[in-house]
């Protein structure tokens, strides 16, 4: 935290070097890093959670290069090639119970699971960040208002809460991610809260105010580049939650609709022939494994990196 | 403490009304009329009119909310849509089949999450820390549903040494717990709800455990002479609380967040209700089994709650 303050109160020049009389002394012997100078300096010195960090990365790659890696049409169906081992005719992962081929499946399939892991994160830190800021800021009877009711949605288990809104509103890709928004708006608006209450009692709020800084301008110079750190880690840790449970909801028949390719869906689907081909059947759970995973990895490394403490 | 007693209780029945109203709003969400289900495609107008006069759902929507929680409140939760059974007793005996589970995945997952934490956190940096670390990332990036699926592949397809699914022969009515034919079918399910708990516990007894361990009483105990095993007596016990609230979101979540690992195994439990429900759409039996659910949810978090304070009187304070 307190680092974080020095990137934001620039200390005032020393009176003597106003004055011009100490013009000549050298500057101190230690450089020092900025804020996020200093984070990606760490990070850049930590090279497992680069390769994880580049795992990531491949996977995204992959996903929205699938038109051209894909060997096979995903979509493209085949009665004697159904269920088909490894390697079979060219099928580098086999065929699935409607002889599509798998590879090309999982990878169409990253595009419709990462997004719908991704998408509800970015939406509710942006609603939960900016009602968790408003309520930390405001305090008082405002504070009250939101926080009780994020309290009320908190008093779901997560993955009841996503069941039952999608559920409730028939399923689809929309509402699954509609669903996993809501469930993740309260948490991400009591860490953005907390963050904003302690930095709001510090004494550099109470100096802006005193030289005339209106609240807009308090919040954003002062308060969002504080609130920011805990609110990017708790989202980066977020993804994978939301990963896995966007496939969950699509196993649950919640999510994306058949024909389209989704890992989730595809794990659902293929349970019924475990007795067949069981490590193809395994491998959608297996690609929804590795990417949460590797987020959660690479939001662990974030967080050692940004010294954030939650 | 009677009064935090007090005032902790106070504060979860404004959360617990809530919650009932957020279970209530459930069937407006759903696209269509909630009367759908119901009648036949090609009722006429007056025959909705007296349906709809009959289920209520001509008065004005706080009304119909007071008229359905004071139903509630008296254990009438409805009829079911796809069994036409009394939804309180679906619910009830859903919920007495996940209990089983839990009944041995909390003390799976509670244990043993704990003691690999407080191994971690009492040797930080050290090869057994970054072993145990690293099944705990594994442990809460494992999507449950995909575990079962795998665990099925090899205990019961590829060596065939436990039941793949489902509570046995004789179902949820006849299951005998100390016979080893009908026990066998908790196994894999049991294993494959801990993983995510551990995993979770594990994460926060470590981070608790490495905390304390660096304030500076336990340097003054050591200064006083205590053994290494007394001071981890002390040090577990003063880490205990954080752990405490995050062991009853799991527990929470391994009463309603089963459904995932539930439906895999076709365990008739409270989670494979709920599954069932949304695929028949059957609004009564949804809305009970999440109104209940949630509410043992507030109830466990309040019971934490208390137990925290009595291990850490501190929190009565704040």
């Amino acid at each position: 935290m307190a680092e974080i303050n020095e990137l934001i109160v620039s200390e005032p020049p020393p009176l003597a070097d106003r004055a011009g009389v100490g013009a000549k002394q050298t500057p101190p012997p230690t450089r020092v890093r900025g804020y996020w100078r200093s984070v990606g300096f760490r990070l850049r010195h930590d090279p497992a959670t680069l390769a994880f960090a580049a795992i990531v990365l491949l996977i995204v790659l992959a996903a929205l290069l699938a038109p051209a890696l894909a060997p096979f049409d995903p979509y493209k169906e085949s009665i004697i090639g159904r269920l088909k081992p490894f390697g079979w005719r060219g099928h580098l992962l086999g065929t699935d119970e409607l002889g599509r081929d798998m590879l090309s499946r999982l990878l169409y399939g990253g595009r419709v699971s990462l997004l719908m892991g991704v998408l509800p994160v970015l939406i509710a830190t942006l609603i939960g960040g900016l009602l968790g800021v408003v309520a930390g800021f405001l305090g008082g009877r405002t504070n009250t208002a939101i926080m009780r009711m994020m309290d009320v949605f908190y008093a779901f288990p997560s993955v009841l809460l996503a069941v039952a809104i999608a559920g409730a509103m028939g399923g689809g890709m929309a509402n699954g991610m509609l669903a996993l928004s809501l469930v993740f708006i309260p948490p991400m608006c009591r860490v953005a809260e907390t963050a904003t209450t302690q930095v709001r009692a510090l004494d550099f709020i109470e100096a802006a105010r005193a030289s005339g800084a209106g609240t807009l301008t308090i919040i954003r110079y002062h308060v969002l580049g504080n609130v920011l750190g805990p609110v990017l880690i708790y989202a980066s840790s977020l993804v994978s939650v939301s990963v896995l449970l966007a496939s969950g909801l699509s196993f649950l028949g919640l999510g994306v609709r058949p024909p389209v390719p989704d890992w989730g869906l595809m794990l659902s689907t293929l349970r019924q022939s475990i007795y067949v081909v069981p490590y193809v059947c395994a491998l959608p759970g297996a690609a929804i494994f590795v990417t949460s995973i590797c987020f959660n990895l690479v939001s662990d490394g974030l967080r050692s990196a940004m010294d954030v403490r939650m | 403490m009677g009064k935090y007693v007090l005032r902790r209780i106070l504060y979860a029945i404004p959360i617990a009304f809530g919650v009932s109203i957020v279970c209530f709003s459930l069937v407006y969400l759903a696209p269509g009329d909630p009367l759908q289900t119901v009648l036949p495609p090609d009722a006429t107008a007056d025959t909705i009119a007296i349906v709809k006069h009959a289920y209520g759902f001509d008065k004005p929507l706080p009304v119909q909310f007071l008229i359905w929680l004071g139903r509630v409140l008296g254990g009438d939760f409805g009829i079911s849509i796809a069994t036409r059974r009394p939804v309180i007793l679906e619910v009830s005996q859903a919920l007495a089949n996940t209990s089983l589970l839990a009944l041995f995945a909390v003390p799976l997952a509670f244990t043993t999450g704990y003691a690999m934490g407080a191994v971690a956190g009492w040797f930080p940096g050290r090869r057994i820390d970054r072993l145990v670390t690293g099944a705990a990332v594994v442990g809460v990036s494992l999507p449950n549903y995909w575990l079962g699926i795998v665990l099925v592949i090899v205990f019961a397809v590829e060596y065939m040494v436990l039941p793949a699914t489902g509570m046995g022969p004789n179902g949820s009515p006849g299951f005998n717990i100390l016979s080893w034919n009908d026990a066998q079918y908790l196994v894999l399910p049991v294993v494959t709800l801990a993983m995510i708990p551990i995993g979770i516990i594990a994460r926060t007894t470590r981070a608790a455990v490495a905390e304390v361990r660096n304030q500076d009483f336990v340097q003054a105990l050591r200064a006083k002479g205590l053994s290494e095993w007394a001071i981890l007596r002390h040090v577990l016990k003063n880490a205990l609380p954080p752990v405490m609230a995050v062991m009853g979101l799991q527990f929470g979540y391994l009463l309603g967040g089963s459904i995932l690992v539930e439906t895999v195994f076709t365990w008739p439990g409270s989670g494979f209700l709920l599954s069932k429900a949304i695929i028949n759409r059957d609004v009564p039996v949804l809305q009970g089994t999440i109104l209940t659910l949630s509410l043992i949810f507030v109830a466990v978090n309040l019971v934490v709650d208390l137990l925290q304070s009595l291990v850490d009187p501190r929190i009565r304070r704040g």
